[in-house]
């Protein structure tokens, strides 16, 4: 029987690959904004299953507006990047480095 | 009755006015051939002044809730929503000339601002963990954006691009946190959260969604160890976006952290205010450090804002009214400062070029007396040296501090005020001691006013001082 602890370790264990995925990767900027998408599906995840746990849709509610949130901001970092790109002709996370910090 | 009626939508009329003026410039913006970039920004100016006027003017109806309860208009929300939105239209005032110098005077520009204006009313309003996220990241989304605004600069670019993988991350885990909130106490709404957490204390769960919602604020507020965002994106984004960013989302931020911490959480007030005075020492340290070697002054601002954000967070530490009191008043203070600073700083021009290295100011005091004097009293003010504006901020957080028995924090927070004052007072040398160097062209009038009267509350706030506290008391008063 899947039980709530059964989900909520699985949102855990996405969530935490998301943080590790943004810090740890030194390739590509595409790469993290998988793993902030990976962050926010976790969250989802999250939600969804405590919201059934409780009888009580406000997760559910919670869960579409992140989907919504979640789907501009992915098409603002994409914008960003492309600009980015346009300036640096790399998108790769170690050259982002024209400032130190 | 109407839906409008019902929802009880009237109280957030002034956030629903400045959206649709938002929509009407974009459409005039995009339709109306005959315009200049400037008619678009001086209505947005207007819009958002009139807006402040509106929410002024609804002062006297006490706390109205909106949409169930996911929407507060408080004391407390009124007069930092005014803050936020004087910020934003002062610093769109003051970004004129610099835009069409720099030919950057898009008319995307101010539509932007106030769109993050919105956000930062809807936070500051925000009553419930879901109207706290969508304002939250209505107000980041046009901050991206605006960092990223100058398209042919690369580091600019690279400022928006890395202000937008870090606002991501901070949304993504203030988000895992509320959804551990929400599980945990089975309501998204700061009331019943409250409610909750009266009747079952702080749970393990409650306690670890408590912190990723503190990590996703600090971020906001920009305060250690969660700062390191600060200095490329106020370094990179143009000097004005710089100034936006320095003045009004760091009112909305630290209003939303006050109001989260001191409602929802306030039962549980021994569980967060560890972390708070730790991450005000942290910040208010680590900003008077770091920013001794910075030869950037935007660099320098940012660092400044991260150990002003950690004396804002010392009121808070104290979890009490006097210290949500000291709380406003020094975001009052430091809003005023700021603007007065980046006015200064949006003047440094030589032969039609902005420079921003600390080095373009030595000798000032040869070239330009008044500009010289006034960019002194206010890193006076900002070094906390009596009786400026900046000392009376410090005085009350600290004093706010010390009556909750936090004696540690204040005497840490003194020492660090002692350092910082070393990078301030290094400025003031630079001015008044050093070889002049090349003179600047000269300050724009809007520069110009923004900065006099920036000198006029500092050195003028001892006399006026007590109005003004009556006001942070009484909307300190109305959050409790």
């Amino acid at each position: 029987m899947i039980g709530l602890t059964h989900y909520l370790t699985v949102a855990a264990i996405l969530f935490t690959i998301g943080i590790f995925g943004i810090f740890l990767n030194r390739k590509n900027v595409i790469v993290i904004m998988m793993s902030i998408e990976l962050i926010l599906l976790s969250v989802n995840i999250n939600l969804v299953a405590f919201s059934f746990y409780l009888h009580d849709l406000t997760g559910q509610v919670f869960a579409l507006l992140i989907l919504t949130v979640a789907a501009g901001e992915a098409a603002i970092g994409l914008a960003i990047l492309v600009t980015y790109f346009r300036n640096r002709g790399t998108i790769a996370v170690e050259d982002i480095n024209m400032m130190k910090g | 009755m109407s839906i409008f009626q019902q929802l009880g939508a009237a109280a957030a009329l002034p956030e629903i006015l400045l959206a649709i003026m938002a929509m009407v410039l974009l459409l005039e913006g995009v339709f109306v051939t005959a315009h200049t970039p400037n008619t678009i920004r001086w209505g947005a100016i207007a819009s958002m002044v009139a807006v402040a006027g509106l929410v002024i003017w609804k002062s006297g109806s006490g706390s109205v809730e909106a949409f169930g309860g996911a929407f507060v208009a408080d004391g407390f929300a009124r007069l930092m929503k005014v803050l936020a939105l004087l910020g934003g239209a002062v610093t769109l005032a003051m970004s004129g000339k610099y835009l069409a110098r720099t030919r950057m005077d898009s008319e995307e520009y101010p539509v932007l601002i106030m769109l993050a204006s919105v956000g930062m009313m809807v936070m500051i309003s925000a009553g419930d963990l879901i109207s706290l996220y969508v304002g939250l990241e209505l107000q980041s989304l046009p901050l991206y954006v605006i960092a990223a605004i100058n398209r042919d600069n690369a580091k600019s670019s690279e400022a928006g691009l890395k202000y937008f993988v870090l606002g991501a991350l901070s949304s993504g885990m203030l988000l895992y946190g509320a959804s551990l909130v929400y599980g945990f106490t089975g309501h998204t709404d700061f009331a019943g959260i409250s409610a909750a957490l009266a009747k079952t204390g702080a749970t393990p769960g409650v306690v670890f969604g408590l912190v990723f919602i503190i990590t996703g604020l600090a971020f906001k507020v920009s305060a250690v160890p969660f700062h390191m965002w600060t200095p490329d994106v106020y370094e990179g984004a143009p000097t004005p976006v710089t100034a936006f960013f320095a003045a009004a989302p760091k009112i909305a931020a630290i209003a939303l952290f006050a109001r989260v911490m001191v409602g929802p959480f306030a039962g549980v007030t021994h569980s967060w205010q560890q972390v708070v005075i730790f991450i005000s020492i942290a910040s208010m340290a680590f900003g008077a450090v770091a920013a001794i070697g910075q030869s950037n002054i935007k660099r320098l601002m940012a660092y400044s804002s991260i150990a002003n954000m950690g004396f804002a967070l010392v009121g808070l530490a104290a979890g009490t009214v006097e210290g949500v009191e000291g709380l406003i008043v020094y975001m009052l203070i430091y809003l005023a400062t700021t603007l007065g600073t980046f006015a200064c700083i949006m003047a440094m021009r030589r032969k039609g070029i902005y420079v921003e290295q600390i080095s373009d100011l030595a000798g000032l005091s040869r070239n330009d007396k008044g500009l010289a004097f006034v960019l002194a009293m206010l890193m006076f003010s900002m070094a906390g040296i009596p009786p400026l504006a900046g000392f009376f901020g410090k005085l009350f957080v600290f004093l706010a501090a010390v009556k909750a028995g936090l004696y540690v924090l204040a005497v840490l927070g003194v020492v660090a005020s002692v350092i910082g004052a070393y990078y301030y007072l290094r400025i003031v040398k630079l001015i008044y001691f050093d070889e002049a160097a090349e003179k600047f062209d000269g300050a724009d009038m809007e520069l110009a006013i923004v900065a006099y009267a920036s000198l006029a509350f500092v050195l003028g706030f001892i006399v006026f001082a007590q109005p003004l506290v009556n006001l942070a008391s009484a909307a300190a008063k109305s959050l409790f």
